[in-house]
């Protein structure tokens, strides 16, 4: 009869984990798993849920019997009054017991297996690792992401190669966020006094199913405008993440080319490139740089990590971030902009690509 | 003799509540004060799912939300569930181990009024310049970079607040120790007795460290200490662990009771005595010890490493073993019983299925590799609220309903008490079981709103209609608590005809004095045993004596406003001139009334045997 016990459990598993995997946008869902990390996460999931399952089963018998068979008949009746079982107590113990051994070994493996981050120790000949690393820096409201191997810095936005691992440090520059891709697994911190660390991998089909854009989010309430802390993961094929860093490290000095475009950049110069870096290679300091890096913004999926990106969003944020992300850092860093500027540097930030 | 008996005036009333040192009447200040902040919470909630019902929703703004979560948590913990359940274990422990009161009746007062000044003063802060908004939690970075003096209010509200929970906790202790009535024994005790002794145990070690550490949170923000900012060399882990110290333990401290006041309700309505008391006193103690060991699980994400979140993972795994025994210890004490489904009954039995579902969600949270995706979901929030609301609110309700005539000597209605039951029942599931998958479905907590586009719009539109629906049950309850209270049909010692325990043996509402006669425990469920042998009530152990009172008092009231005053003074001194003088004033007249109260010798005064004698023979205890 053994078999036919295994059958059930495994069948049991497999209702449970498509009845899970129905659940939300490939893109967002922790439910649709994208990679070998958020992979492990759901596997856990599963066995934690089936096992939950059977207890609340057992527990659901008992109560029904219970609250149907033994109502009150007759106003006078005085039951047996019983102390105890010491059998039936020892059933329940020693049975959750084993049940919790049965959970407790594969969560202690997968919490030992997913910290391993040795890879990001082992520095080659160069003074680099093998291993792909990005520093991960959380700021009130935007992401930072810099590929200290490559030496480039972009924002916003996070290009990662699928099928491979790729390993994070993470940090806060204000106040305390975290750092949360949920297709690919699970959050990590960002602290304010040290620094984090923690990989991820992106499944290759899994990332072409959900339009090769993960979304990412902050996870720790860190103020007004937490709920927007967006950023994006544009996960693509080794070939093309090889490109796009080779793109991102010969990237010249943004030429602007209309003369709306050369409006915009006069603009630019003067209001925001105090903070805002329009090129890849950022030397300054991480205490400098205290906005997201525009070199490939004209390439980006989104406007401040939410808004759609099109011309008229680009207008409404620079016109008025407050309504968008309340408590931001770029408000009233500026001067108020006139249509005609707006115009001019909407076509000028539109046209800060490194991939064309 | 009885102060029942008398007429007095609306001033005279209210000047009694504000002296007194009667265990029953600071309940009913309990209840009072819990069940007022508890609709305030509770309004706090509406907003908070009206403003997510639907996608990019502006009711509120986003500072004013965070606001609302911040003392909605807030509120809910410690204005709430924490000063309802002191309410019954005020109305009911010097009962039910056959007690005339507490131990120290005057730290009872004194317990009280801290912890409403407390209150009042953080929800002052809505009023003087904004609420804090750095969730309950009030993690250090966060909290330290909050502009404005919400955070201010939130530290010195709950250091003044949190003294009183630990006074009341010591004092349950003292008397639990100390005041047992002849014959009642350790393992005689009540459960909910039992659970009032451990969660006393409980407050006496979780509250020092959140006492510490808003103290550190308050030298930081007033007094520029920088032990919370790391460029100084301070450290913002610190206080997560602090905060989560104490934060751990203090579920527990809800739970527990919670668990006590279903225990009397499960044996009464099923004319049964507790399934394995043993086991259940053994499980009790037990879960109030691990939950010592588990804080760290609140932090998985934080990086602690490997090694620290599996040994915390495991132990927090542990605690489903003691848990588990009660739940079924609770439904073999209905098998075989003779169940009878009064309103207390109803929310009894409905805890059982709401509970473990929000028990095996702690156990997957438990799974630390797979908490790093739960963490700071709403799957996290569907767990929090499945315990508490599931555990401790349907307690609070059902306790109400079932000590209510014991308290005022009238009985809510059963009618309108079941339909609070059912609409809470299905409003409190459509609320929050949605929410796990939500989580799941990648929406993390605390967010002003969510983008469309997601998946997250039906899920979240279910659970604000299911809010709605709880509402309207908290109405209801209102509306029943008005009319119970306007028509006032006085009950017997014993209105629901299953009491087991030494409460019911004395008139509803008891005498000020409790006991004519101290009673004479011989076994578990003292009352019932003496009813099973067809006597009327308890054999006193005893002869008719004078009985010691003690004196009611101000006092408490002017130590705790002396806090209260100083408070604003601390908050304002940097920017105003008054700040100092006003900080110094509120210290002296705390000062000042302690000083008072240990110079001045307050003996309190005799009931004499011969009044006792000519006092109604249905009041006491029956020789």
């Amino acid at each position: 009869m053994n078999w036919l016990a295994k059958g059930r459990l495994l069948s049991l598993f497999t209702l449970m984990a498509l009845v899970l995997a129905g659940c939300g946008e490939p893109y967002v869902s922790t439910l649709r798993p994208a990679g070998e990390v958020a992979q492990s996460q759901f596997d856990l999931m599963v066995l934690s849920t089936v096992i939950m399952v059977g207890v609340i089963l057992v527990v659901t018998v008992i109560f029904l019997i219970v609250i149907t068979k033994f109502r009150r008949k007759n106003e006078n009746e005085i039951p047996k009054q019983v102390e105890g079982s010491h059998k039936l107590e020892i059933l329940w113990t020693v049975i959750p017991i084993l049940l919790l051994l049965v959970l407790s070994v594969p969560t202690v493996a997968a919490t030992f297996k997913l910290a391993d981050v040795s890879p990001m120790d082992k520095v080659n000949e160069e003074g680099k690792t093998d291993a792909l690393v990005v520093n991960v820096r959380a700021n009130l409201y935007w992401w930072e992401f810099e590929y200290p191997n490559q030496e480039i810095i972009t924002g916003q936005e996070l290009v990662v190669p699928t099928d491979e691992k790729v390993y994070f440090n993470l940090i806060a520059s204000d106040v305390k966020h975290s750092f949360w891709v949920p297709s690919a697994g699970g959050k990590m911190d960002t602290n304010t006094e040290n620094v984090n660390k923690f990989y991820l991998e992106f499944d290759d089909q899994k990332a072409n199913e959900a339009g090769n854009l993960f979304y990412g989010k902050c996870a720790e309430l860190c103020g007004p405008s937490h709920a927007w802390m967006d950023f994006k993961v544009k996960a693509v094929s080794r070939a093309e993440f090889d490109q796009w860093v080779d793109d991102m490290q010969t990237a010249e000095e943004p030429q602007a080319e209309t003369a709306l475009a050369q409006q915009g950049e006069e603009i630019f110069n003067q209001s925001c490139i105090g903070c805002h870096a329009v090129t890849p290679q950022d030397g300054r300091p991480e205490q400098a740089r205290n906005a997201p890096n525009l070199a490939n913004f004209g390439e980006r999926s989104r406007i401040a990590g939410i808004l759609e990106h099109n011309e008229e969003e680009l207008k409404n944020w620079l016109d008025d971030p407050e309504t968008y992300k309340p408590g931001n850092k770029m408000t009233n860093t500026y001067g108020d902009l006139s249509d005609e500027q707006l115009d001019a540097l909407t076509e000028y930030l539109m046209g800060l690509k490194v991939q064309e | 003799m009885s102060t029942y008996a008398q007429k007095q005036g609306f001033g005279a009333t209210i000047w009694d509540y504000l002296t007194t040192v009667d265990h029953k009447k600071i309940a009913i200040l309990y209840l009072i004060a819990g069940g007022f902040f508890f609709i305030v919470g509770g309004l706090e909630a509406m907003f908070i799912r009206i403003q997510l019902a639907v996608p990019n929703n502006d009711f509120v703004s986003a500072g004013l939300y965070n606001e609302i979560l911040t003392m909605h948590g807030t509120t809910m913990i410690f204005l709430a569930a924490m000063p309802l359940i002191f309410a019954f274990m005020n109305a009911v422990m010097p009962l039910q181990i056959g007690a005339r009161d507490v131990a120290f009746p005057f730290l009872n007062s004194l317990g009280f009024w801290l912890f409403f000044f407390g209150g009042v003063f953080l929800n002052l802060s809505w009023f003087l310049g904004g609420a804090p908004d750095a969730g309950w939690t009030s993690y250090a970075s966060l909290s330290i970079a909050s502009e404005g003096h919400g955070v201010d209010f939130y530290a010195l509200g709950l250091q003044i607040s949190g003294a009183g929970t630990l006074i009341g906790g010591i004092n349950f202790l003292v008397t639990i120790i100390n005041m047992r009535a002849p014959g009642m024994t350790y393992m005689r005790m009540p459960l909910f007795t039992w659970s009032t002794f451990v969660v006393s145990a409980l407050i006496l070690f979780a509250f020092p460290p959140l006492t510490v550490g808003l103290f550190l949170l308050i030298f930081d923000r007033m007094f520029g200490g920088n032990f919370f900012d790391h460029t100084m060399g301070g450290n913002t882990i610190i206080w997560e662990h602090m905060f989560w110290i104490f934060g751990h333990p203090e579920v527990y401290i809800l739970i527990l009771p919670a668990f006590g006041i279903f225990s009397e309700i499960f044996a009464t309505f099923s004319r049964k005595r507790l399934f394995g008391y043993s086991s259940m006193v053994f499980a009790t103690v037990l879960i109030g010890f691990l939950g010592f060991m588990v804080w760290a699980h609140h932090m998985f994400t934080t990086g602690l490493g490997p090694i620290a979140n599996s040994i915390f993972a495991v132990a927090t795994m542990a605690i489903a073993v003691p848990t588990g025994i009660k739940i079924f210890n609770w439904m073999f004490t209905m098998w075989g019983g003779s169940i009878k489904f009064t309103t207390p009954m109803l929310w009894a039995v409905a805890f059982i299925p709401s509970f473990v579902a929000g028990g095996v969600t702690g156990v997957m949270l438990a799974v630390a590799a797979a908490d790093y995706q739960y963490h700071d979901t709403y799957f996290v929030v569907a767990h929090f609220h499945y315990v508490i609301v599931g555990g401790v609110v349907f307690a609070l309700f059902a306790g109400a309903h079932f000590y209510w005539p014991k308290m005022f000597g009238t009985m809510l209605n059963e009618f309108l008490g079941k339909i609070t039951f059912w609409l809470f029942l299905i409003g409190f599931h459509l609320t929050f079981f949605i929410q796990h998958f939500l989580g799941l479905m990648g929406m993390q907590r605390r967010i002003v709103s969510f983008l469309p586009g997601q998946g997250f719009e039906t899920g979240n539109l279910i659970s604000t209609v299911g809010a709605f629906f709880m509402a309207v049950a908290t109405i209801i309850l209102l509306i029943n608590i008005i009319m119970t209270t306007v028509k006032n049909e006085r009950v017997g010692n014993d209105p629901w005809g299953d009491g087991r325990t030494l409460e019911w043996a004395l008139p509803s509402p008891p005498p000020f004095y409790n006991f004519k006669q101290l009673p004479l425990v011989r076994g578990l469920d003292a009352y019932w045993l003496e009813k099973m042998e067809g006597k009327k009530g308890m054999t006193p152990a005893e002869p008719l004596g004078d009985i010691h009172m003690p004196n009611n008092s101000f006092i408490p009231f002017v130590i705790s406003l002396g806090l209260f005053v100083a408070a604003f003074g601390a908050m304002y001194r940097a920017e105003t001139a008054w700040g100092i003088p006003v900080l110094i004033i509120g210290l002296l007249i705390t000062l000042g009334s302690m000083a008072m109260r240990s110079i001045k010798d307050d003996h309190g005064y005799h009931i004499h045997k011969e009044d006792l004698m000519d006092d109604d023979d249905n009041k006491g205890v029956k020789a």
